[in-house]
């Protein structure tokens, strides 16, 4: 039956689809070594551990280690950058990270370096960490030795180059503007036109204020706008009549009940470093720089 | 008399009120599709950086090969036919609204990927050249460049794409129209033009 066939086929390529979409999951960040494969004892883990946090306390830059068990038909390169991206190894600003990759059963080692680090770490350098110092030691089954050693040269590597660590300064490349500081020019000759115009005129001013914001943010979709223009209307309303209310009253001075930044407060979006004692990545940017190797 | 005055009013005033919601969401929206489109020259930016990085690697690699493997004239006159056909581009930030320039730029650089990985083939049979440290550093740039090319050229086309599929939804469309925010070009996967190709021992 040639509409079964169809069918099958049809099955398999969203099978073969859904497969790749959930390519080899980027697993959480625990600290700067991450052996997935169980490679390494405690103590070794340790020790790596120190060099790197060592290496980070000084220079600020973040070096990490991650060994998995297979990279289950993903390309070494897309998976490395994937990881490195996502755990942003390195400064912001500074772009100064780098990850040593080793995928155990298909005996593959890539370094992925940062922006940052490029000019220093290049790929003639990573090359060369890789073939002189880590995979003699490969081939020989000492996998600890091999990763030691290649810390080591990856610290040489870096060093002498960047200053000691600013990491506590703020960067400099800190985004600012965006939409939400306009609402702030936007809100006060809003909350004057908002006290005159009472319930209704209110419940239209929250309404184009709620649109506004929710296209901002959430960009055009429509849901996203009616249901901003819907919230800001209902706020403004309750707001119209609060201050109109206030303003009637009149024993209050006006200045004194507006709730000033009210709908500023919430504005969430950036991550704090979050160096609750563990590791973390501190915002660094990769683009594919590094080498690969295999044993 | 006073009530038509009033009802008057009241109208004028409901459409000053529309005229405002429309204006702001309007803005709103027109700030977000600069914003996309920002990002996407920006990433395009990172694409021409990497690009030349390889093409500014070609000359040197040419002439360690050429010590070495002179007569394979053929295989390192095509690189270096390649390397001038993409120098002579002329690049500027148009070329986003440009489809057929974009096309033009595209297969350059798929020509100059095809005969470098050519070259690096024919490189296979001569261990002297293989175990030159020169060659060897050179050829670990040009894995790195062509891999920061994939990179950066996947990060273009999802910028490009954001900004497209935006452009042309709803609400943002009107704005887009009426401001001339154009589709922007981006990369079609052409065969050696993404990963290293797949090298025919054959040929």
């Amino acid at each position: 039956m040639p509409g079964k066939c169809f069918r099958v086929c049809c099955l398999l390529a969203v099978a073969a689809l859904a497969a790749h979409a959930a390519a080899l999951e980027v697993p959480r960040l625990r600290g700067r070594i991450n052996d997935l494969a169980g490679l390494l004892t405690a103590e070794q883990i340790a020790a790596l551990d120190s060099k790197l946090a060592d290496l980070e306390k000084s220079d600020s830059t973040q070096v990490a280690v991650l060994i998995i068990p297979s990279l289950e038909g993903e390309a070494l390169e897309d998976y490395s950058e994937r990881v490195a991206s996502s755990w942003r190894l390195g400064v912001r600003g500074r772009d100064n990270g780098a990850l040593l990759l080793i995928a155990m059963k298909e005996r593959k080692v890539r370094i992925e370096v940062g922006y940052g680090l490029e000019p220093t770490l290049t790929d003639a350098l990573c090359r060369r960490i890789i073939e002189n110092e880590i995979i003699p030691s490969f081939r020989q089954g000492r996998f600890y030795e091999g990763i030691d050693r290649g810390i080591s040269a990856v610290i040489q590597g870096v060093r002498g180059v960047y200053r000691p660590s600013d990491r506590g300064r703020t960067p400099e490349n800190e985004s600012g503007g965006g939409p939400l500081d306009w609402l702030l020019f936007l809100l006060v000759p809003l909350l004057l036109m908002l006290s005159a115009a009472g319930r209704w005129g209110g419940a239209l001013f929250g309404a184009a204020g709620g649109l506004y914001l929710a296209s901002s943010l959430f960009g055009g979709s429509l849901a996203a706008l009616a249901a901003g223009a819907l919230v800001g209307g209902i706020l403004g309303f309750v707001l119209g009549a609060i201050l109109r209310a206030g303003a009637r009253s009149s024993t209050i001075g006006r200045r004194g009940t507006w709730p000033g930044t009210f709908y500023y407060g919430g504005r969430s979006g950036s991550f704090g470093g979050g160096f609750g004692g563990g590791f973390s990545g501190g915002g660094g940017r990769f683009g594919g720089g590094g080498a690969s190797g295999g044993w | 008399m006073k009530k038509g005055w009033v009802a008057g009013l009241g109208c004028l005033g409901i459409l000053v009120v529309a005229a405002l919601i429309i204006g702001l969401a309007g803005l709103g929206i027109y700030n977000s599709l600069v914003a996309l489109q920002e990002n996407v020259k920006q990433q395009w930016g990172q694409v021409e950086n990497v690009y030349q990085r390889r093409a500014d690697l070609v000359p040197n690699l040419v002439a360690t090969v050429k010590g070495y493997a002179a007569h394979e004239r053929e295989v390192l006159e095509a690189v270096t036919a390649s390397r001038a056909q993409v120098g002579s581009l002329k690049v500027t930030p148009d070329i986003l609204n440009r489809p057929a320039e974009f096309e033009k730029f595209q297969q350059a650089q798929a020509a100059l990927s095809g005969a470098l990985s050519r070259l690096l083939l024919v490189v296979e049979r001569y261990p002297d050249l293989k175990a030159n440290q020169n060659f060897l550093e050179l050829q670990s740039q040009l894995e790195g460049t062509e891999n920061r090319i994939a990179v950066e050229r996947k990060r273009f086309n999802e910028a490009a794409q954001a900004y497209n599929t935006r452009i042309r939804q709803f609400p943002a469309v009107v704005v887009a129209r009426l401001f001339g925010f154009t589709e922007t070009a981006y990369f079609q996967s052409t065969p050696g033009s993404e990963r290293p190709p797949v090298v025919d021992f054959n040929k």
